[in-house]
């Protein structure tokens, strides 16, 4: 094993087609038009001396090191900012280029500590490198005139520190910040001797804009920025390539590992979905995996209300199989379930569904994504045919028009976020659909041209009126429809959407949104150019969650925006595995591929592999067991990666079904909320532990890779093999990819994948098969894959939520960058220095309205349940919504939450809750039980001695 | 399963396929129940419409009596 050394070219590459070939020290080569002098050098297996240039950002000239001369050319131009011309012969090293390097590299060194023996960055500096490469011996300046060698560091951001001392004002970080992560947090202030970079108004790091996305410090070339691990553990000496355990852009990372132990993860430049980029959480909130907090050993007890009793794995293992079988034959075969999570790999996801249909024998199978994307699946496949996103990321980088719909990428996808806002500084026009102002609305060098901030739950009405703008000024694209749709059903819809009461003006009292705004979008969407939608859970989270991801279908249909590249439809997933996790199965009425279990050609097959027949009738969601856990059919559930008791809407429901059960079993890494409720505890193993595939939002089947060997001695796919083995439906695998074999073997559009294709290939997109061997970035090209694609009526329907005097606001909820989900990996980490707890934004009106100050104690009451959080003043919001996130179980936002869902998928509607809010004096009654509860329920027997 | 939840469930269901001009709504909320809905669920809708199916919405009630007839 070794460290993986990208190349580093200099300078980006140039996106021209005709080609230039010219000579480099008599060596001839061929690159694009636009190319630097410096890439085209590296091209030719030639390093020219460089410090200010790096690749991930554009050229910028300062440092004079990269120095050239060119045949028949005056002077010696910088090789980064010089572009390749035609049959030109250039010349990197001569005597005079080494006599100018020596004297810049002389006057960087006369300013710059050299602790070179005791420095962090000892062996991974360039400045180090390039007094090496151009043989610098001596320095004649001294120490003894100004220097900054006394500079102050800034150690403030958890993660990494800021030491001007070694500073060489290159400029890579605030052109990183810039260019790459399009924060703009830093600046060079001052001029000449005294430039020096800061972050923002002499603030100190964690002070500033500056979101921690790691941009800056890998882009530093010296020991100014610098990973805080990497000081205190040193240099790493090998890394093995995998994919961030967070959320669906599912970006690739070197671990770069000493021995066993985690240095530092770097973005992988190779990397399909983030090219080199990160965002806070996957590049440093990694320190959870080892956190003390992890339960190492496999736990049971009889009743809830007993102590934890640490067991060995057999004995844990045969307490869940001898348990679930009593249970079927006490209650019956359709007594018990289990849940798969976004947050397992495919292989493992499998192996459940797989237990569930083949071991338990019922289709009582359900997943997370229940709770966050269900609706994205029915909604895609009907009017499309495939339940997924249509495009890849890249795709963005050619989208004239951005409709993002109730997403917040900055925060939630905040690597696609960058590539997005990229995209929206070289032009691209873009409009917000959200109630709340979320960052992308305006943000330096991005802004919106609209902002459709409509009342939470009428999404429906929003679009069918752009749908209405855009038939009734003759804006759709006949010419697509009549080839690529049901021409019939097109009409229909069109007479449809015409219809009066669906247009702006009329539906402006629902969404609140002006007529001549939803006007204006639509034109811009219909008429911009390539128009691409996003979207994320405030489209699906809704009682009419399914319909306006239908809607969403029809206004890309309409306009001729699918299947190429620049336009879509696009879900941007929450957790890393959604897609996975649907792909494989995890739904109780679908096989893998999304084959509906009744299909008697499909089930066959799987009887056939798996030896053993299957039920054919569909079984429970996730809300319908807890509803059947209340009434008392429904009594042992297993449950891997998934907290319910936090992350499902509302908790006193959730945690009624629960308690009603004989047997809850829990793998997970720590006793989380659900663990509260629990008899046994099986321990899971981090995605530093095992080896498996996640599927980002972009349908992107990447690897995950063993770093270090289990903590608690099994990977969760032995842990569901045992199980299975133990209730007499044997499973036998030595290896993840075994599994990924026998989900290829079985599954249409995943036949091409196999852990040697995705070695060879990096990652690939679904479909992967004969027809695709290199994977499908892009759906729908020529035809949609369910033949013609199908218009669907979409009425608006009010959800039952509504205010009245009693809970006169809307709460929504989201996630904020820092936290993933429910924050049981990230709260154990260094993130909690940007958000210690959930709190309420709430309108300064309606603040002032109920006497609340910032920061103050309020209660948020629903007619579920009522929990007290701090207050935040923010005009964010608009007057009569307030919004929470639900990152840590102190607050509990779902005890507010309420059992409406979706019409055709159950995703519960957490988007529209109606509440009042109330100055209070700190935690609600059930705030307080609940924290009792969980203390008692968490505590561990000691040992027997 | 109680089946104040399922008639809520069902009724909302109805909704959609009531809004489709091109289908038969009866035979798409049927159809609908048939795919998503475990058995027991089905079951208990069924017996419930059996009984006169107070408060499920005329369309529904009609799918749900062809439920019970065709699939149970
Ligand atoms: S960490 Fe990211 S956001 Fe912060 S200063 Fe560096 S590049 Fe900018
Ligand atoms: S902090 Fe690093 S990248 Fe930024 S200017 Fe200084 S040396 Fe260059
Ligand atoms: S959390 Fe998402 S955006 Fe951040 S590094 Fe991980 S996959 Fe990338
Ligand atoms: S690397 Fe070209 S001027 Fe610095």
């Amino acid at each position: 094993m070794t460290l993986i050394q990208e190349i580093d070219y200099g300078t980006p590459a140039s996106k021209a087609e005709k080609n230039v070939t010219l000579t480099i020290d008599g060596v001839a080569v061929t690159v694009p038009e636009g190319t630097s002098l410096m890439r085209a050098a590296v091209d030719a297996g030639i390093q020219v001396p460089k410090l200010c240039a790096t690749d991930s950002v554009n050229a910028f000239g300062s440092c004079r090191l990269c120095l050239v001369e060119i045949e028949g050319r005056n002077g010696t131009p910088a090789s980064c900012t010089t572009p390749v011309a035609e049959g030109i012969k250039v010349l990197t090293q001569t005597e005079r280029l080494k006599q100018i390097r020596r004297g810049v590299m002389e006057l960087y060194i006369s300013d710059h500590p050299l602790d070179c023996l005791t420095c962090a960055a000892n062996g991974d500096c360039e400045l180090q490198d390039m007094a090496g490469a151009v043989g610098l011996r001596e320095v004649r300046y001294g120490f003894d005139g100004d220097n900054h060698l006394k500079a102050a560091k800034d150690e403030s951001n958890p993660y990494f520190t800021f030491d001007p001392s070694k500073c060489i004002v290159c400029s890579r970080c605030v052109r990183a910040c810039e260019e790459v992560q399009g924060t703009f947090a830093l600046t060079i202030d001052g001029r000449g001797f005294d430039s020096k970079v800061s972050a923002g108004m002499d603030e100190d790091f964690i002070g500033s804009e500056c979101v921690s996305c790691g941009a800056c410090v890998q882009a530093c070339p010296t020991a100014t920025l610098i990973e805080k691990s990497v000081i205190e553990i040193g240099q790493p000496e090998h890394s093995v390539i995998t994919t961030c355990a967070y959320c669906g852009v599912g970006c690739s990372f070197k671990a770069e590992m000493r021995g066993t132990e985690v240095v530092r993860m770097v973005p992988y430049k190779d990397g399909k979905a983030n090219h080199g980029h990160s965002c806070v959480k996957g590049r440093f909130a990694w320190g959870y995996t080892t956190h003390r907090d992890r339960i190492l050993n496999p736990m049971v007890r009889e009743k809830i209300s007993d102590p934890w009793r640490e067991v060995s794995w057999d004995e844990a293992i045969a307490y869940v199989a001898s348990e679930f079988k009593r249970i079927q034959a006490k209650y019956g075969r359709n007594a018990v379930g289990g849940i798969t999570s976004s947050r397992c790999t495919n292989e493992e996801t499998y192996l459940i569904q797989k237990l569930i249909r083949a071991g338990f024998g019922n289709n009582n199978v359900d997943t997370c994504a229940r709770v966050c994307h269900s609706p994205t699946g029915y909604g895609l496949k009907e009017t499309f045919g495939t339940s997924a996103g249509t495009q890849d990321f890249d795709s963005v980088t050619e989208a004239d028009v951005v409709l993002i719909i109730g997403a917040n990428p900055t925060d939630a996808h905040p690597v696609f976020a960058s590539q997005m806002k990229k995209r929206l500084r070289s032009g691209a026009r873009l409009i917000v659909v959200d109630p709340r102002r979320i960052d992308m609305v305006r943000m330096p060098h991005v802004e919106a041209s609209y902002h459709l901030q409509l009342t939470p739950g009428t999404n429906v009405a929003l679009l069918t009126a752009l749908a209405h703008v855009i038939v009734t000024e003759g804006l759709a694209d006949e010419a697509f429809v009549r080839e690529r749709c049901d021409w019939d059903e097109f009409q229909d819809w069109a007479a449809f959407v015409a219809e009066q009461h669906h247009s702006p003006e009329a539906t402006a009292t629902i969404t609140g949104v002006p007529a001549e705004t939803v006007r204006a979008a639509a034109r811009l969407y219909a008429t911009g150019g390539n128009s691409a939608i996003y979207y994320g859970l405030g489209v699906t989270e809704h009682s009419q969650g399914t319909t306006t991801v239908m809607a969403m279908a029809n206004l890309a249909m309409a306009t001729g925006n699918i299947g190429r590249r620049g336009v879509g439809v696009n879900p941007l997933r929450g957790q890393n595995n959604v897609q996975g996790a649907c792909d494989m199965g995890s739904f109780p009425h679908e096989f893998t591929g999304y084959r509906h279990i009744s299909d008697d050609a499909t089930r066959t097959m799987f009887e056939a592999f798996w030896n053993v027949p299957l039920d054919p009738e569909p079984g429970l969601r996730i809300p319908n067991m807890l509803d059947a856990a209340v009434d008392g059919s429904f009594k042992a559930i297993y449950i891997e990666g998934e907290d319910i008791a936090q992350s499902d809407p509302d908790t006193q429901h959730v945690v009624a079904g629960l308690e009603n059960m004989e047997c809850v079993v829990v793998q997970d890494l720590f006793l989380n909320e659900t663990a509260n409720f629990a008899h046994v505890f099986l321990p899971g193993s981090t995605f530093l532990e095992k080896d498996g595939t996640f599927t980002n939002a972009e349908r992107r089947i990447g690897r995950v890779r063993k770093v270090m060997p289990s903590r608690s001695g099994m990977a969760d796919w032995e842990i569901t093999m045992a199980i299975s083995n133990a209730m007499g439906f044997p499973m036998q695998y030595n290896h993840p990819s075994e599994i990924m074999d026998e989900i290829a073997h079985l599954t249409p559009t995943f036949a091409g994948v196999s852990y040697d294709s995705l070695d060879a290939l990096g990652s690939v997109q679904w479909p992967c098969n004969d027809a695709a061997p290199t994977g499908t970035p892009i759906m729908h090209i020529d035809h949609f894959v369910r033949g013609k694609g199908h218009f669907v009526l979409t009425e608006y329907v009010a959800t039952d939520e509504r205010t009245g005097p009693r809970f006169p606001l809307l709460l929504t909820t989201g996630r904020i960058l820092s936290h993933y989900n429910v924050g049981a990996q990230t709260r154990r980490t260094g993130n909690v220095a940007w958000h210690p707890e959930d709190l309420l934004e709430i309108h300064p009106h309606d603040a002032e309205q109920r006497g609340v100050r910032e920061g103050d104690w309020v209660r948020l009451q629903s007619r579920s349940g009522g929990t007290s959080l701090r207050a935040k003043i923010t005009e964010r919001v608009a007057p009569g919504v307030v919004y929470t996130t639900f990152h840590h179980p102190e607050t509990q936002a779902n005890v507010v939450t309420t059992e409406f869902s979706d019409w055709a998928t159950n995703c519960p509607e957490y988007k529209v809750t109606a509440v009042q809010v109330s100055p209070s004096n700190g935690p609600t009654e059930w705030q307080s039980h609940y924290q009792e509860l969980s203390e008692h329920n968490r505590h561990i027997a000691e040992a027997a001695e | 399963m109680s089946p104040d939840r399922l008639i809520y469930m069902a009724n909302q269901i109805g909704k959609y396929f009531s809004s489709q001009h091109r289908q038969d709504p009866v035979a798409g909320i049927a159809n609908h129940l048939k795919k998503f809905w475990d058995p027991s669920m089905r079951r208990t809708i069924a017996a419930y419409a059996d009984q006169g199916g107070a408060g499920l919405d005329p369309l529904v009630l009609q799918a749900v009596r062809t439920l019970s007839v065709t699939h149970l």
